[in-house]
């Protein structure tokens, strides 16, 4: 058992718990933010990511003894961004969301990508998004709702 | 009982481990899963562990006369967009994991789990790249490929950290990578090759080749490169078969759940040549 303190979604946290533990499932458990996913377990998928001091990270490999001192976003600290508001309007209209279970990591890869490159290509988006698997679109719907969140949300990122 | 250390500096770390041997966990992307345990439960380390990714002496990247210093805890992402870091290594590096990974992964991860798969490993070999393990009391610097003595297996004593890696400066006309995988981003290497080359009024001044997840360890092998340095660029195609055979005894590959021996061994040799005919290729632009 240890102390670990860090900031989440905004609020800092001081939790007591096993460090080794994977931020995923602290996140999940002892948090309830359930939008942070399991999918492959095994960093491949993206399903769990979250965003680290601004950047994208999957949470099931990371113990949360490295996140100690440091930042996390998850999925619902973003959804009350103006960020936030335009990918989720731009997902929508492109039709970048159908099942769904990947599209909490999409968004936040999405961010991510967009913080450190507000005008990406469609092969930069593609570079961002890499670590994220979708078995429903096709990936294009989601490379062009990155396009156009750009545009609509110029100056926001 | 294990017990878990987040040191607050590198002596606090190194003191540590004068005491006890420490399960080291860096970014955690591979050690994280090699002791998965089932959802919601914590790993099954079996030693104490301790975590250095956040550790701020460990962080950074810097340059002398010689070489080229990489703190070991810098990210994978923080090399991929730094100048002083060599060109060949960027490539090799957005063709590792996905940004995720490489956020919190590290060159000294790929080092010390030694998988004969390492995709950084083969750039690194290329440029007998040493490493510095630091001990509460002492220091010692080693060539990486002294460092790795096999399959998952480095030198490193257990009172010991990979604090630097140190990439000597070298001088190229011109660089080639190919890995080959399953899957662009966040795959794990069948096979990877990388070659650097240097020419001087047509004549082949040095060459260098290294192969990935074809042996125990990478392959390099100064005496072949030998062979074919001094050539001029016009006699280099007549040199392929011979290269080819005299790497041939060195690709001694396996058939695992990526590939197999016989696919890896032929597509490693066609590597050979495929670098020769690139060399010829840029060597002949006006």
């Amino acid at each position: 058992m240890m102390t670990i303190k860090f900031m989440l979604n905004g609020t800092e946290q001081t939790i007591k718990t096993d460090p080794s533990r994977r931020l995923l499932d602290v996140l999940r458990k002892d948090f309830n933010l359930k939008g942070s996913k399991e999918g492959c377990g095994e960093g491949e998928c993206g399903a769990c990511a979250i965003l680290l001091d601004g950047h994208i990270t999957n949470s099931c490999c990371l113990p949360l003894a490295s996140v100690h001192k440091r930042s996390i976003m998850t999925i619902e600290g973003y959804a009350k961004t103006a960020r936030f508001d335009v990918l989720s309007n731009s997902f929508a209209e492109a039709g970048a969301v159908q099942c769904g279970i990947c599209t909490p990591g999409m968004i936040l890869a999405a961010e991510s990508l967009l913080n450190q490159n507000p005008a990406p290509t469609d092969a930069q988006i593609r570079i961002g998004i890499s670590g994220n698997l979708c078995r429903c679109t096709g990936y294009n719907m989601i490379v062009k709702a990155i396009q156009s969140a750009a545009k609509r949300g110029e100056g926001l990122w | 009982m294990v017990k878990h250390l987040i040191p607050n500096t590198l002596n606090e770390a190194l003191e540590a481990l004068s005491k006890h041997p420490y399960q080291i966990i860096g970014g955690g992307t591979d050690a994280m899963i090699q002791y998965r345990n089932h959802s919601d439960l914590s790993p099954r380390f079996k030693a104490h562990v301790m975590y250095i990714m956040n550790l701020k002496a460990l962080q950074g990247i810097s340059s002398n006369d010689a070489a080229i210093i990489i703190q070991s805890m810098t990210p994978l992402e923080t090399l991929n967009s730094h100048a002083l870091v060599p060109p060949l290594l960027r490539k090799v590096i957005l063709e590792m994991a996905s940004p995720a990974l490489r956020y919190v992964a590290t060159l000294a991860g790929n080092i010390v789990n030694a998988s004969p798969a390492g995709d950084a490993l083969v750039p690194l070999y290329l440029w007998d790249t040493e490493v510095v393990l630091q001990s509460h009391q002492n220091s010692r610097k080693i060539r990486l490929s002294e460092c790795i003595t096999g399959p998952k297996k480095t030198g490193i004593r257990a009172d010991e950290l990979l604090t630097q890696i140190i990439i000597p400066k070298h001088d190229e006309s011109g660089h080639y990578y190919q890995k080959v995988g399953g899957r662009r981003a966040d795959a794990i290497a069948k096979i990877s090759f990388a070659g650097t080359y240097k020419i001087n009024n047509n004549t082949l001044t040095d060459i260098r080749m290294a192969f990935g997840a074809v042996s125990a360890t990478i392959v390099r092998q100064r005496d072949i490169e030998n062979m074919i340095i001094g050539l001029n660029i016009n006699d280099l195609s007549t040199k392929i078969e011979q290269l080819q055979a005299a790497y041939a005894p060195y690709i001694q590959p396996i058939d695992d759940q990526r590939s197999n021996r016989v696919y890896r061994k032929q597509v490693a040799l066609n590597l050979i040549a495929d670098f020769i005919n690139h060399i010829i290729k840029e060597a002949s632009r006006p």
